[in-house]
């Protein structure tokens, strides 16, 4: 398969389904239309950390309408949520209780990582307090650079994750981790230590970058 | 015996099982949807008790002690009884000998109460 090419089979030909579009006959899958519902209706958890979380909420009034992309409905629990918008600073005392929102959230979750400081750390990256991005303990699907991002890189975010949705495959080799009954579901909330969270990471999802000089 | 069609009824019940059916189909078709596609993974983080993302400490059936039953009763005399004696009065005059001794009955209770709670110098401001 080459880069341009879907990941997942496809069911119908893409240049059938066009022709056939033109005839006035349109043909779909269940995993499309699966896929297709499912990112129609994103769910974010409500919940903001620092400064990025003024700009998401920004984006979900008036002027940038997240409603526009059906995911305007943030949800106060994370039963009710499929999606984690980390959207600020994760100090190291507050990195357990995220993971572990991310944990009781209900599959399929996706994350956001809203910013530098959720990314890397950002401007506090050497700081003894500040964990230096939450992709060392949950999979992140988008990162966003930016220190705060504006609501116009959120909503690029949303739609790349969106875009992320919408390949997904229901089965096959390629699917996503909470279909595979193999893959884990549980992520170790990292605890408190003399000098620094232990574990420092999960390397399952992150793995320390080498440094070549 | 006339045939059931013809029962004023049928049509409802036909209403009921469309109802009926609209509601349950969508749970029965997202069962077996999980059930093919999506393995449940349940373990102790994602089962447990929802507190913000803290963990939480000690029995959420707490128990309240019992001397606040004296607030109870301070509440029921100012706010409860209030809510009785405005109906009560705008409709004083058209009332019965009965009702009205049920009313007094009522509101002799509530006087009882405040006695105790006089008596028990919840009234006194410390």
């Amino acid at each position: 398969m080459g880069l341009g090419e879907r990941s997942f089979d496809v069911a119908v030909d893409p240049e059938l389904k066009i022709e056939l579009g033109k005839q006035g006959i349109f043909v779909t899958t269940i995993q499309e239309l699966y896929n297709w519902g499912r990112k129609s209706s994103v769910w974010p958890m409500q919940f903001g950390l620092a400064c990025c979380a003024i700009e998401m909420i920004a984006t979900t009034m008036a002027r940038y309408d997240l409603a526009r992309f059906g995911a305007e409905v943030f949800r106060p629990s994370p039963r009710q949520a499929d999606l984690m918008i980390v959207s600020g600073t994760v100090t190291k005392k507050m990195a357990p209780q995220v993971v572990r929102l991310y944990n009781q959230m209900a599959e399929p979750r996706y994350v956001i990582a809203m910013g530098a400081c959720a990314i890397s750390g950002g401007p506090f990256k050497q700081g003894y307090n500040v964990l230096k991005g939450i992709d060392r303990y949950i999979p992140v699907d988008v990162h966003i650079p930016g220190c705060p991002p504006r609501p116009e890189a959120l909503l690029q975010a949303f739609m790349t994750l969106q875009k992320k949705i919408d390949e997904q495959s229901l089965t096959g080799e390629n699917r996503p981790r909470y279909l595979n009954v193999d893959a884990p579901g549980e992520f170790p909330v990292p605890e408190q230590g003399e000098h620094d969270l232990v574990p420092a990471s999960n390397p399952n999802v992150w793995t320390v970058p080498v440094v070549i000089r | 015996m006339p045939p059931m069609t013809s029962s004023p009824y049928f049509s409802l019940a036909i209403l009921f099982f469309g109802a009926l059916g609209f509601g349950l189909a969508p749970l029965g078709l997202a069962w077996l949807w999980a059930h093919t596609f999506a393995p449940p993974k349940p373990n102790a983080i994602k089962n447990a008790i929802y507190e913000c993302g803290l963990e939480s400490k000690g029995d959420a059936w707490v128990q309240f002690r019992s001397g606040y039953y004296l607030y109870a009763i301070i509440f029921l005399i100012f706010d409860v009884e209030t809510v009785f004696l405005l109906p009560f009065a705008v409709a004083f005059t058209g009332l019965t000998a009965g009702a009205c001794l049920a009313m007094l009955v009522f509101v002799l209770l509530l006087v009882e109460g405040l006695a105790w709670a006089w008596a028990k110098g919840v009234l006194t401001w410390q």
